[in-house]
């Protein structure tokens, strides 16, 4: 690669995204701002029945669903008298690189090979990498991963280094990059100079992959007890997650499932910061893309994001960085299973939301990923020190990312935080207008668009609009 | 003189993708002060020594150039020492399990 022509490239994007993509997405275009997004997953020619059949092939979903009994009885040993709802696991570590992550990358690499690419890239530096790098290798096709991986001081986020191995032992080729938000101008070369298939997370083939994820819960929930779940929790980073969950409920039949969102709260650290980058101890799951992405998802590598998450979440929770690993020490210690950060996200706001439910509640917590070197509380909390970060024990609330991690003293002190869902949407209404080109009005079409975009009505619209522009004059 | 490794040896090169004052506008502060850097495995195409220009052939096939940074690099990422903060819960939260004789 040579220096030098940031600019040229990040000017072709529309079109190799386009080449890269196998999707015309100009022909989805229906107002100033609306598009047809349901029309982006049918003519993608999938549903959740066949997604589940691709995936099938390649091992992938049919993940055991786990209630967690002890945990359970110690939310309860906490709750008020007759409070503390059951709460189970989907434990996706069981999928062929170990997270949810192969559900997204199975269709994605199944459009690949039909549509003729010979290799995928990917710009990620978590998991889907090592689910693309699997999935690719089955697939027998080329597989590039570009990371964001280590600061200017050389030091590799330990998680992310994990994720370097697991690509490299599927034979994909892994770009490491220092910190920057360039990833994605070099994850645009390598497609122009490759012509490869953009494995986007963000594509609606990466999307339909999850349906599978949340339609599959809702028949286990059913099948254990009969009824659908009461709330399902996912871990909340760009939105794939609660899109696709939420869906693939929906297409179940599980319409009155509380679909919920949980972040790890990481306020206060920059995303593109080369000094913070080693001091998140969390490289996914976390404000830092929660925020961003709900408020305007169309800021991903594809023109029109599929995960739209603001659509499907009914409540969006934080948990602290210390509640998490305390989360994750309770389901080694008290259930024998010892799993990643993703999912153990969801298991602390599980814990905290399980005490505010009925003792017949069900609680779902929807994914698990492996751990190991790297990705370990012991490896986040040992480069956290190195980097200064104060790490003890006290109340969460006094958790200050990127300063200090308190790891709960107590069970009683996990607790949620929500989100206030209407600054949500007023934020993502703020970034609509901001993206409305010169001289366009927005039409009918527009205003039902973002009714539906921020899971709110025509009126809720019109009258934000309204403030938003008497204020912003 | 640094010794000359074999073609076909696994190595990594490193490459200057962007020099600071290249960096993309919405780069924040501290990360415009620092180049973005690229570091890729591959095999050795001919024989170079550490530091040298150097080609390698990727897994993905491909030829790519830069400087030759480490030789059969090691993963060093692990787990390190265990933590106090962490290893005391265990046994905290099976004794409120096994008061409420919820556990033996």
């Amino acid at each position: 690669m040579s220096a030098g022509d940031y600019a040229a490239v990040m000017q072709q994007r529309a079109a190799i995204m386009q080449g890269a993509s196998g999707i015309d997405y100009a022909q989805y275009t229906t107002g100033a701002l609306a598009f047809d997004y349901e029309r982006l997953f049918t003519d993608t020619g999938h549903d959740v029945a066949s997604a589940a059949r691709v995936q099938r092939r390649t091992g992938v979903g049919e993940t055991p669903l786990v209630e967690l009994h002890n945990i359970t009885a110690l939310a309860r040993t906490v709750a008020s008298p007759g409070r503390g709802a059951r709460i189970l696991l989907k434990d996706e570590a069981a999928n062929p690189s170990g997270s949810f992550k192969d559900r997204r990358a199975s269709l994605s690499v199944h459009e690949a090979r039909r549509q003729g690419y010979t290799g995928v890239v990917a710009a990620t530096s978590g998991n889907y990498g090592a689910a693309v790098a699997s999935q690719a290798a089955r697939a027998g096709l080329r597989c590039i991963v570009v990371q964001e991986a280590f600061d200017s001081a050389g030091i590799a986020q330990p998680e992310i280094a994990e994720k370097t191995r697991a690509c490299e032992a599927c034979g994909a080729e892994v770009i490491r990059l220092s910190v920057g938000p360039e990833l994605f101008y070099v994850a645009l070369r390598v497609l122009r100079d490759t012509g490869y298939f953009n494995a986007s997370l963000y594509s609606p083939y990466a999307i339909l992959g999850i349906e599978t994820l949340g339609f599959e819960l809702a028949g286990q929930v059913r099948q254990l007890a009969g009824r659908f779940p009461d709330v399902v929790i996912a871990t909340h980073a760009g939105g794939g997650n609660v899109t696709g969950t939420a869906r693939g409920l929906a297409q179940a039949g599980a319409t009155d499932t509380v679909m919920v969102a949980a972040s790890v709260d990481l306020a206060g650290l920059h995303m593109a910061s080369d000094h913070d980058f080693n001091r998140k101890s969390f490289t996914t799951g976390h404000t830092g893309f929660s925020m961003p992405f709900s408020t305007w998802p169309d800021r991903a590598d594809v023109p029109r994001n599929a995960a739209r998450a603001l659509r499907y979440m009914e409540r969006f929770v934080t948990v602290t960085q210390g509640e998490v690993f305390y989360a994750t020490q309770l389901l080694a210690e008290l259930e024998g299973m010892e799993r990643g950060p993703a999912g153990n996200t969801s298991l602390a706001a599980a814990f905290a939301m399980a005490q505010e439910l009925d003792e017949d509640r069900i609680i779902v917590v929807q994914e698990t990923e492996y751990t190991g070197a790297g990705k370990h509380p012991l490896a986040q909390l040992n480069l956290a020190r190195r980097m200064g970060v104060e790490v003890r024990r006290g109340d969460p609330r006094d958790n200050r990312p990127g300063e200090r991690i308190v790891i709960p003293e107590h069970p009683a002190q996990l607790a949620v935080r929500d989100v206030e869902l209407d600054h949500v949407r007023r934020s993502y209404l703020r970034n609509a207008l901001a993206s409305l080109p010169q001289g366009a009005t927005l039409g009918e079409v527009d205003l039902d668009y973002l009714a539906a975009e921020t899971r709110t009505s025509r009126t809720y619209v019109e009258e934000s609009i309204d403030e938003l522009r008497g204020t912003t004059g | 003189m640094a010794e000359r490794i074999a073609p076909g040896t696994l190595v990594e090169i490193q490459h200057c993708v962007l020099q600071p004052e290249e960096r993309a506008p919405q780069v924040p502060g501290d990360t415009r002060q620092v180049p973005l850097e690229m570091r890729v495995k591959g095999t050795l195409l001919a024989p170079a020594a550490p530091g040298d220009e150097a080609g390698v052939l990727t897994p993905a096939g491909r030829r790519l150039r830069g400087t030759l940074t480490a030789v059969n690099p090691a993963y060093t990422h692990g787990f390190g020492e265990p933590l106090p903060e962490l290893s005391a819960i265990g046994g905290e939260v099976r004794a409120m399990l096994r008061e409420r004789g919820l556990i033996k």
